[in-house]
């Protein structure tokens, strides 16, 4: 009985010990460990390009964005959410009244943890509650007046560094460890995980594209993508990357997708906002 | 005379064969039930996979064309599949630690 006893302890001991190796479920922990190994097998890669993903991975591929980036595809998604930005909804409010700073140059607070909500607010979840909030009708949360309203955000908050705090909230913790048990599940009939991609190998390719690091992922969104054909907010990144390993993508706005954004972005507190990017 | 005798025996024991083998309306409901279900256990932890989806809309097209046969086929495949979603997020509850960076 107490050889039984005595098991059962070291292995319970053993597990709480190999969790706390890894770092698992504590923000600061696996902030260290997270930059600590792209820095070290990316040595060659400057810090803060690691948020111009799979362009800090592939010389070729960067020189062919430099040349296109001369005439940014995203330009126009820009030019849209300014006017967005400076249309009144029928009530006569816009959108900088929902936002800090007016709206401009906020985009690195995002996303937050909302205490009165008790959940993550993502700078897309925010435009849609702003719009409710004044009798609009809330926005697809993929493409198109989205995509031109965090394009014309990102845009405004260029070279301000993430800066996602995870308050002192059971629940705010609770969203966090979601976001990072969701990152590394696998999923999909492919059985892929967001990190078999992205942190286990960035810069291989898969077909012709090259993988972004995990490192800063978040801080060129939203993106003109030439696969799309046009603009795509975190939603539809997200929403492809499920569809990609043959798994029914989640729903905008689902709260999985907010903290896995929120576990990302606290990862890459103290990088850039690079946004709007462009991808291949 | 004789012949043409063991044509009909044959054509009789095939065709009553074929009639006891070929899958009904009520074998499809059942079997596409059971996948059903299953994948409404895989949406409840959020991991469907969509060649799920794909065999059950096979499944049930095929039923509507009256190819039970093939129906029933889809639908199972869609169960097995259903299946294989919710094992597999039953499994990485736990070992998704695994592949934490540290």
């Amino acid at each position: 009985m107490l050889r039984k006893l005595c098991i059962a302890v070291a292995l319970v001991a053993g597990t709480a010990q190999s969790l706390l190796a890894a770092g698992v479920g504590d923000p600061q922990a696996d902030f260290k460990a997270f930059r600590k190994y792209f820095t070290e097998r990316f040595s060659k890669v400057p810090l803060n390009d690691f948020v111009n993903g799979p362009y800090s991975m592939d010389q070729g591929l960067r020189k062919q964005w430099k040349a296109i980036d001369e005439f940014p595809p995203y330009e126009f998604a820009v030019e849209q959410g300014k006017q967005m930005f400076a249309t009144p909804f029928k009530n006569g409010k816009t959108y900088a009244d929902c936002f800090p700073n007016k709206g401009v140059g906020v985009r690195q607070m995002y996303p937050m943890f909302d205490a009165k909500w008790g959940e993550v607010i993502t700078l897309e979840v925010a435009v849609n509650k702003c719009r409710e909030a004044n009798g609009e009708a809330p926005l697809d949360y993929t493409k198109d007046d989205m995509a031109a309203v965090t394009a014309y955000m990102a845009f405004t908050s260029r070279g301000k560094p993430f800066d996602i705090k995870i308050p002192d909230d059971p629940r705010a913790l609770a969203a966090y460890k979601k976001g990072e048990q969701y990152f590394y599940s696998r999923r999909g009939q492919l059985n892929f995980s967001c990190a078999s991609c992205h942190v286990q190998s960035p810069g291989e390719h898969i077909r012709t594209e090259v993988l972004a690091p995990a490192l800063g992922i978040t801080a060129a969104l939203p993106i003109y993508r030439s696969a799309w054909g046009g603009m795509g907010t975190t939603t539809r990144r997200f929403r492809t990357c499920n569809e990609q390993t043959r798994g029914v993508p989640l729903a905008g706005g689902d709260e999985l997708y907010r903290d896995v954004e929120y576990y990302l972005s606290y990862m890459a507190n103290g990088l850039p906002i690079s946004g709007p990017g462009s991808r291949p | 005379m004789r012949t043409l005798i063991k044509l009909v025996v044959v054509f009789a024991v095939t065709g009553f064969a074929a009639a006891a083998f070929a899958a009904s309306a009520e074998e499809f409901k059942t079997a596409y039930d059971k996948a059903e279900a299953a994948e409404k256990q895989a949406k409840a932890l959020k991991n469907q996979w969509s060649p799920t989806e794909s065999a059950l809309k096979a499944a049930k097209a095929a039923a509507d064309a009256g190819k039970f046969d093939d129906a029933v086929k889809q639908a199972q495949h869609a169960e097995a599949l259903a299946n294989a979603s919710i094992a597999q997020a039953k499994e990485q509850e736990s070992v998704w630690t695994q592949a934490v960076v540290h």
